[in-house]
């Protein structure tokens, strides 16, 4: 045996098996008799030693990429544009990016984007969101200018109680701004730096509101808030301040699609999915909680959390106060933390009551509340997804401190606090907007789960949230992933109704679709009954 | 009854021992275990800059309430031009993005489309080739928005490098780099050492030598980070050594970022060159590698509004990290404001002429102010701070003695400046001075301060700052300032001999000599084959 060839054969372990075809491009590309031999000898004993038939393939098409980038870059570049931005990946982003073969090769291309940004390109991040939401906005419906558009039920926003809220800013659209003890308005306590976890007056505010629309079952702690730029990069933050690179989350599933993306993108944490089905109307138990971290120790994975959303997205159930007490006995148990994404807290409707984890944590002193952290935010209770404003609220000093640090990557600006701070503290417009807010939300969804309820739907009994969890199953033509896919596709491009199916929230059961009601008004309902009919009856 | 009486207080020790140790392993069970990121001392905010904000917040300068607190002169702050933006905001009231009438604000309010509102975009690529004289062009597509350059720094980082890859910067660099770039990336920084013999000038050796000093420490160099005006320096880099910088990148395969957060504080336009004109000018050669940063911050004096921006010619990296600047969006409410603001040209020319105008007068006359009290400052002509050279202060010329100057300026003259050596600067002694985050009235407080420190018996100073003087006098030759003359005086009198042959020692043993020891000795010699002290 060639002394040269044995000398580089790489020892049989992951990482040879891994870095090993890596370590010659060159060499491959040109493909040279001698060199070529110097190459293959080597990756011979990579897959005698291991799963012969993987790397038998791997290796070639690894050649056959070295060879294709070897030509690119052997080509004239195509002259670079100032002109041709991707702006249509930016609305489709991950679906041409996924397939390409250039982003894979690219990994080694000129000016090569680091190993998490491929990932980031590569997530397909709901590919289905985003086909739907670009045919929306392209063809939106319109009763009048538009009838046989698009109806949008694919996106979490209230418009239920926008009229309330415009209608404060039409009257108080300059106070915010203009001190009058200061005789005018002063920008330095809005263009200077502020502190970066948001200004005390706000923390003082939202906590006060956070307090009314629990119904002031408990009382919210200002220093214990940390306002971040929306609940998206609360989630981030937090993920950095309790696990590490390729440590897990536990999240009960369906879950908010988003999930994934905050905690992996950039702190490298994994979602693990713990399955609830429609038996238990799509509640999450300890049992399943117990098997899935189980399951994520053997194979290594390290869970750091418990993250679930209550009112739940997608399904809109409230967790039980028991469940809750559960939660924290599991946590304490494995000694890991709870993280409860409270977001809907303020839209509920039904008659069931929401708790809390603050308040659980209230009513039991027994517990350590170092490990309970709460996601709030303004864009849903609030409707002004716009204005970014998001918060950790967290009983563990520490995750306090360093996560104060971290909102320098993405804090408010001040602005913007300026004006939720006027409209937060107007408590008479607040009291009345939370009451009408909830029994518009209360009519709507009754009206809407009445609709599909004549058309054979059934949905799950929700409390909160914006949406419905509707079983679709009966629609369609195979029990499988595949049905449901197709129809969606079927609802979109025949009825125009863009609604998000069970898969992209990784639900487990095919055939669930959330169908967003806020963004309606009452003369829109019967339209969109109208075509889901038409579809279902011409089958 | 004896025996119970010697049992109870062992019994009661014993269970109060359990207890406690009961209590000490629940305890230890319920420390819930944090990340090594929120438990690790790896957010690099130890250094002596973020000391000296905390030991401003504890007793900062009020004329009125507080004469003798801290200056803060750490922070790059523009306030210079806060009256042209309040006067804006005054005549525009539906600027402010909800007294335009209900329609708007209701879209405005629920804008959710992460790619940032395009008449936002438009405005900030006019703004950015407005500051650049129209020489570059910016196409609003390419622009991805982030809440501060802060984060604009970090995502760029995210996405060229991964854990355990490395970014070249030119030291000194800004001291939040550490932090910022660093923290959560998990990527290294290697820094390029620049020094005051060609006034701290990048160069492709000084690059190579970082390049080869990273691969030797077993990291894969990603991308070098240029802040061009540079902060700390206030300085901008030229057209040659902007090629120099892009040739080398190409060379090496890696990305270059260009942080142009000063560019439209640039007291004279014509002296700034952007890379993004480089990059037009080479035909878009190359152009995938470069990336472009930008803020609000430092231009507008928004830094509270938190809007910095991503321009990237590479396709990848713009829809890469338009995706990831979900974790750091502006709100839309600030957006609305600031495209008005911006779309208005006629504000805009008077703004940034004004500014640019004030900027240059507080930077001269710091400079001048310094240079009166026998300071000497790097030439700048951008930014909101100056480089000062305090090197003849120093003791030892170390970073300890760097930064014992440093403590002993912060707590007895009460200015917090920063250190060199938070940059990461090779020579000892040198300081960033921020001069645009106050009013006038307490910039003078600051000079007069620190003149009285200069002339003060400080043990530091008492020999080494004399030379300084006399240089002073002997640079002049106005002999009109009898303190200087007095110094002067005492100086050749008494320690010439002394202090000549220290600083000959000191300039041979460094190897390099510093411009002005080396411009101090030949006037000494000059003075001294004269053999007497000038007369007035």
């Amino acid at each position: 045996m060639n002394p040269e060839a044995e000398a580089k054969a790489p020892p049989a372990d992951e990482e040879a098996t891994s870095a090993g075809p890596l370590a010659f491009p060159p060499v491959s590309a040109r493909g040279g008799g001698a060199a070529a031999m110097r190459l293959i000898v080597p990756l011979q004993g990579i897959v005698q030693g291991r799963g012969g038939l993987v790397l038998g393939s791997l290796i070639p098409c690894a050649l056959f990429y070295f060879l294709q980038i070897y030509l690119k870059r052997n080509r004239s570049s195509p002259s670079p544009s100032s002109s041709s931005p991707p702006a249509d990946e930016a609305e489709l982003p991950g679906i041409v990016r996924t397939l390409s073969r250039a982003s894979l090769g690219s990994a080694r291309s000129p000016a090569a984007v680091s190993s998490r940004a491929v990932s980031v390109a590569k997530s397909s991040d709901s590919a289905a969101y985003f086909v739907g939401y670009k045919k929306c906005s392209e063809d939106p419906y319109h009763p009048l200018d538009n009838p046989d558009g698009v109806i949008q039920l694919g996106l979490a926003e209230n418009h239920l109680s926008f009229d309330l809220i415009e209608g404060w800013f039409a009257t108080n659209s300059k106070n915010s701004w203009f001190d009058e003890r200061q005789g005018g308005l002063n920008i330095n306590g809005l263009a200077t730096y502020q502190p970066s976890d948001g200004l005390m007056e706000l923390k003082m505010a939202i906590a006060g509101f956070m307090g009314q629309v629990v119904q002031g079952s408990v009382s919210f702690n200002p220093s214990r808030i940390i306002l971040t730029a929306g609940a998206t990069s609360a989630i981030e933050i937090l993920s950095f301040c309790l696990g590490d690179h390729g440590n897990g989350f536990l999240v009960p599933s369906p879950y908010y699609p988003g999930y994934d993306r905050n905690t992996k993108w950039t702190a490298g944490i994994e979602v693990i999915p713990v399955p609830c089905r429609s038996t238990d109307n799509f509640s999450f138990s300890i049992a399943a909680l117990e098997r899935a971290y189980d399951q994520a120790k053997k194979r290594g994975v390290k869970v750091r959390a418990v993250l679930f959303s209550n009112p739940s997205n997608p399904v809109g159930n409230l967790l039980q106060r028991k469940l809750l007490h559960d939660l924290l006995d599991f946590a304490t148990e494995k000694n890991i933390h709870v993280i409860a994404d409270e977001v809907f807290a303020g839209s509920t409707y039904g008659n069931e009551e929401f708790v809390s984890m603050a308040e659980i944590l209230n009513s039991d002193d027994e517990f350590d509340r170092s490990r309970v952290h709460i996601i709030y935010s303004l864009s849903k209770d609030l409707s002004v997804p716009g204005f970014r404003t998001g918060l950790i609220y967290s009983f563990n000093d520490q995750v306090l401190s360093v996560a104060s640090k971290l909102t320098r990557f993405s804090s408010i600006s001040a602005p913007t606090q300026r004006l939720l701070i006027s409209m937060l503290t107007d408590s008479d417009f607040i009291t009345r907007y939370i009451k009408v807010n909830r029994s518009r939300l209360r009519a709507m969804h009754a009206l809407f789960v009445d609709g599909l309820k004549q058309l054979g739907i059934k949905c799950v009994k929700s409390g909160g949230g914006f949406y419905c969890w509707a079983d679709m199953s009966q629609f369609m033509k195979s029990y499988s992933e595949k049905g449901e896919f197709e129809l969606w596709k079927e609802l979109l491009d025949l009825a125009k109704i863009n609604a998000t199916p069970g898969t992209a929230c990784h639900c487990i059961e095919p055939g669930w679709f959330r169908f967003c009601f806020t963004t309606l008004t009452e003369k829109d309902v019967p339209v969109i009954m109208e075509r889901f009919k038409r579809i279902f009856d011409s089958r | 009854m004896m025996l119970t009486g010697l049992i109870a207080p062992f019994h009661f020790s014993f269970t109060w021992f359990v207890a406690c140790f009961l209590k000490l392993t629940t305890m230890a069970k319920s420390c819930v275990p944090l990340s090594e990121l929120a438990t690790s001392n790896t957010h690099g905010e130890d250094s002596p800059y973020f000391a000296g904000w905390k030991a401003y917040d504890e007793e900062p300068y009020d004329a009125a309430e507080n004469p003798s607190g801290v200056i803060q002169m750490g922070l790059a702050e523009n306030q210079v031009s806060f009256d042209l933006l309040e006067e804006y905001l005054e005549q525009h009231p539906e600027a402010t993005g909800w007294g335009c009438g209900i329609s708007g604000f209701r879209e405005n309010a629920l804008f959710q489309d992460y790619r940032g509102l395009r008449a936002f975009r438009q405005a900030m690529a006019t703004f950015m080739e407005k500051i650049r004289g129209e020489r570059a062009k910016f196409d609003p597509e390419r622009i991805v928005l982030t809440a501060g350059a802060t984060a604009a720094n970090e995502l760029l980082t995210f996405i060229l490098a991964d854990p355990g890859d490395c970014l070249l910067i030119p030291a000194p660099y800004y001291p939040g780099f550490d932090r910022d770039l660093r923290w959560r990336t998990g990527a290294n920084i290697i820094p390029v050492h620049c020094n005051s013999s060609n006034g701290f000038q990048i160069t492709t050796q000084n690059l190579e030598a970082a390049f080869a000093e990273a691969v030797a420490m077993g990291f894969r160099v990603r991308g070098v980070l240029i802040t061009n005006p540079s902060n700390p320096l206030g300085t901008t880099i030229s057209r040659p050594v902007l090629e120099e910088i892009l040739v080398f990148a190409a060379r090496n395969d890696i990305h270059l970022i260009s942080d142009e957060i000063y560019s439209g504080s640039v007291f004279s336009p014509d002296e700034f060159v952007s890379m993004a004109e480089i990059v037009e000018e080479r035909g878009y050669k190359d152009c995938e590698r470069v990336h472009v940063v930008y803020s609000l911050s430092k231009d507008l004096g928004l830094p509270g509004f938190r809007v910095g921006a991503i321009y990237s010619y590479n396709d990848r990296v713009v829809t890469t990290a338009r995706k990831m600047s979900s974790f750091t969006l502006v709100s839309s409410q600030t957006q609305k404001m600031l495209a008005s603001m911006l779309s208005d040209r006629v504000f805009v020319e008077n703004y940034l002429e004004t500014n640019r105008k004030r900027l240059k007068e507080r930077h001269d006359y710091i400079v001048e102010g310094l240079k009166d009290a026998g300071i000497e400052c790097l030439r700048g002509n951008a930014g909101l701070f100056c480089w000062m050279n305090l090197a003849p202060l120093l003791k030892e010329t170390t970073r300890e003695g760097e930064l014992e100057l440093w403590k002993l300026i912060l707590q007895e003259v009460k200015l917090n400046i920063s250190p060199g050596s938070s940059c990461h600067c090779s020579e000892a002694g040198w300081f960033r001075v921020c001069f645009a985050n106050m009013s006038q009235r307490t910039l003078e407080v600051a000079l007069r301060r620190m003149r009285n420190f200069m002339d003060g018996p400080t043990p530091i100073r008492r020999i080494t700052s004399l030379p300084f003087k006399a240089e002073m006098a002997l640079k002049q030759k106005a002999y009109s300032d009898l303190e200087s003359q007095a110094h002067l005086q005492i100086y050749l009198k008494n320690k010439h001999e002394d202090a000549l042959s220290l600083l000959q020692e000191e300039a041979r043993i460094k190897d390099e000599t510093i411009a002005h020891q080396q411009t101090l000795i030949n006037l000494m010699k000059a003075e001294l084959a004269k053999t007497r002290p000038p007369s007035g």
